[in-house]
């Protein structure tokens, strides 16, 4: 998928890209009205949107009534498409455990229209913007269930996927945590992180990412909050009889499962964060 | 890719606890089964293995699929002119991370020196086996760590939920060692990765539940965990017998082949004798492809026996 979106009169256009929903539909409703009450041009959503919380149809109904353009997840390939799992790629078979309970529960609460779009949605979209190419997708260019974490992927890999995939910025989600790194070049490649999921640092609120492109071809990347009613989440995740795990994690900000891919780098900082802003 | 899980295993001639890698003797081609094993294509060098000790290590395991020990010199250790070399190598290649192994890493003199320039430009995890972690060491690590801009990973072998268990592979005292210096990682507010070596035929969430319960007695709050198959290599082949020379990959069916499956299309494993396929195959026959990286970066003909252990169990010897 191939679209151009125009700079605004301030001559910066600014995108807000939104990852990893996992059907928390109150914080992507949240995460929406954000990015209208602050002018943004255009909002994106990559993709995972079933997974983890609950009433998977509500996230999906969000999206398609507000017309957010969506790149497909693995999840959304997997529900799509009727396969057994959600190819996430857990290293940790207790991830592996937990992961299969919530996409049970998402392909049994997601009905055949919305399995037909989740099946359609583009695997990748690449954008124009301040004269830069931008490639959205959900977990990297080459596969979409590879992890991106900022602690485990070098500089030089990083350069190695724009340029073997013809990108000045990569944006992408599926660790569920977020981070951008200016690399050589004035190129980028930024993790969204998940607007449904806390990011594992001891606070309940989620996050999105806004970019900005300036015409003469400068990027910012920011990340901003979303601040939700969590408990709600949590009281309708008890109510469907999703795992205590996942309700902890929405109510803590600690998660409790899909630890077992990430890095120590990332690991450590969470617990650092404890009392952060 | 999906990695076949340890439920679909079946007791099969491909090893116990390891899995049928879907072929069927209806489906054989004699030419196929004498002749013909698949190419793994090469895709790009996500991963650079560095064997930085050689085959030097302070322990000689019985299972040890290189076949280290103290005395050990099938290869060399390596300089730390040498592991900037191939890590330039590496980085022009656009490799993701770098892994140090042997032999044990931290009986290399330089090997503090080489890490902190390691880190300067790429991830990297040290494979130990947590014996030689003094305090000292232990600070310098922690410091390292914080003020790196990439993960340092500290992996952590143990060959089972028990002492015994470990011991029987490691030598008496090796457990209460090696958890010794686990306490020390943890307590020094580093996350190290402990990897275990998988028994065959036990359910692999059970057995993660088992190894966390027991790393939480000694004080490892939710630890990152790493489960491996046994390969029947080095010292391995020696005790329990290796691959017979029929076990290889030479009956599946080309249709079956998923070129994504094995972790030697998107890594390779430098020694002092050259670059090899992938860090498995170091001292094997066959395992070694090139003197350079650059040169290695083509297909390899996926003729050894361990190729169907990772075939069958979609296992990558890096973290995730």
């Amino acid at each position: 998928m191939r679209e151009r979106v125009s700079a605004n009169g301030r001559g910066t256009a600014r995108l807000a890209v939104l990852g990893g929903v996992y059907a928390n539909h109150l914080a992507l409703a949240q995460a929406l009205d954000d990015v209208a009450a602050r002018g943004l041009d255009a909002a994106w959503c990559l993709g995972d949107i079933g997974g983890f919380g609950p009433a998977p149809e509500k996230s999906i109904a969000i999206l398609r009534a507000r017309a957010v353009p969506t790149v497909q997840g693995n999840y959304d390939h997997s529900i799509g498409h009727g396969l057994d799992d959600c190819a996430c790629g857990y290293c940790d078979p207790r991830d592996a455990h937990f992961a299969q309970l919530a996409y049970d529960y998402t392909a049994r609460s997601v009905g055949d229209a919305s399995r037909a779009w989740l099946a359609a949605l583009p695997r990748e979209a690449r954008l124009t913007l301040g004269g830069r190419t931008v490639l959205l997708c959900h977990g990297s260019p080459r596969r979409q269930n590879e992890f991106l974490w900022d602690g485990s992927c070098s500089d030089a890999f990083l350069a190695w996927l724009c340029d073997t995939y013809a990108a000045d910025v990569i944006v992408c989600t599926h660790t569920g945590l977020h981070w951008a790194r200016p690399l050589p070049g004035g190129r980028w490649v930024v993790n969204c992180g998940a607007v449904g999921r806390p990011a594992h640092d001891g606070r309940p609120h989620t996050w999105y990412a806004e970019l900005a492109f300036a015409r003469d071809g400068a990027i910012d990347v920011a990340f901003r909050p979303v601040h939700y009613d969590h408990e709600a989440l949590a009281l309708e995740m008890e109510r469907e009889g999703l795992p205590p795990e996942f309700v902890e994690t929405i109510r803590t900000g600690w998660w409790t499962t899909c630890l077992g891919n990430m890095p120590a780098k990332e690991r450590l900082a969470g617990a650092a964060n404890i009392g952060a802003a | 890719m999906k990695r076949q899980s340890r439920s679909e295993a079946s007791a099969s001639r491909f090893g116990p606890g390891v899995t049928n890698p879907g072929l069927s003797t209806e489906e054989r081609s004699p030419a196929e089964a004498r002749d013909g094993v698949p190419e793994q294509p090469f895709h790009h060098l996500d991963v650079l293995w560095v064997q930085v000790a050689g085959t030097l290590c302070n322990l000689a395991c019985t299972h040890c699929f290189v076949r280290s020990g103290p005395r050990a010199t099938s290869h060399s250790m390596m300089t730390r002119v040498d592991v900037r070399a191939r890590v330039a190598e590496a980085l022009a290649l656009g490799v993701k991370e770098i892994y140090f192994t042997g032999g044990e890493p931290f009986l290399n003199d330089e090997i503090e020196a080489i890490v902190e320039d390691t880190l300067a430009l790429a991830p990297v995890t040290v494979l130990t086996n947590g014996t030689l972690l003094p305090p000292k060491r232990v600070a310098w690590l922690a410091a390292l760590s914080r003020r790196a801009r990439y993960a340092l990973e500290l992996r952590v072998s143990l060959d089972g939920a028990d002492a015994a268990t470990h011991d029987r592979f490691r030598g008496p005292g090796a457990w209460l060692r090696t958890l010794s210096g686990l306490r020390s990682l943890a307590g020094a507010g580093l996350a190290p990765i402990v990897t275990f070596t998988q028994p065959a035929g036990e359910d692999a969430r059970a057995f993660a539940e088992r190894c966390t319960a027991v790393l939480a007695a000694e004080g490892l709050r939710a630890p990152r965990l790493k489960l491996l198959p046994m390969f029947r290599l080095g010292r391995e082949a020696d005790r329990s017998g290796g691959y017979a020379a029929e076990e290889t990959l030479a009956q599946l069916p080309r249709a079956a082949f998923d070129p994504h499956r094995l972790q030697c299309g998107s890594c390779r494993a430098v020694s002092s004798r050259g670059v090899h396929v992938c860090p498995l195959l170091v001292d094997e026959p066959g395992g070694r492809m090139a003197d350079t990286l650059a040169e290695s970066a083509r297909p390899y003909a996926l003729a050894h026996g361990a190729c169907v252990t990772c075939w069958a169990t979609g296992m990558t010897c890096a973290n995730e």
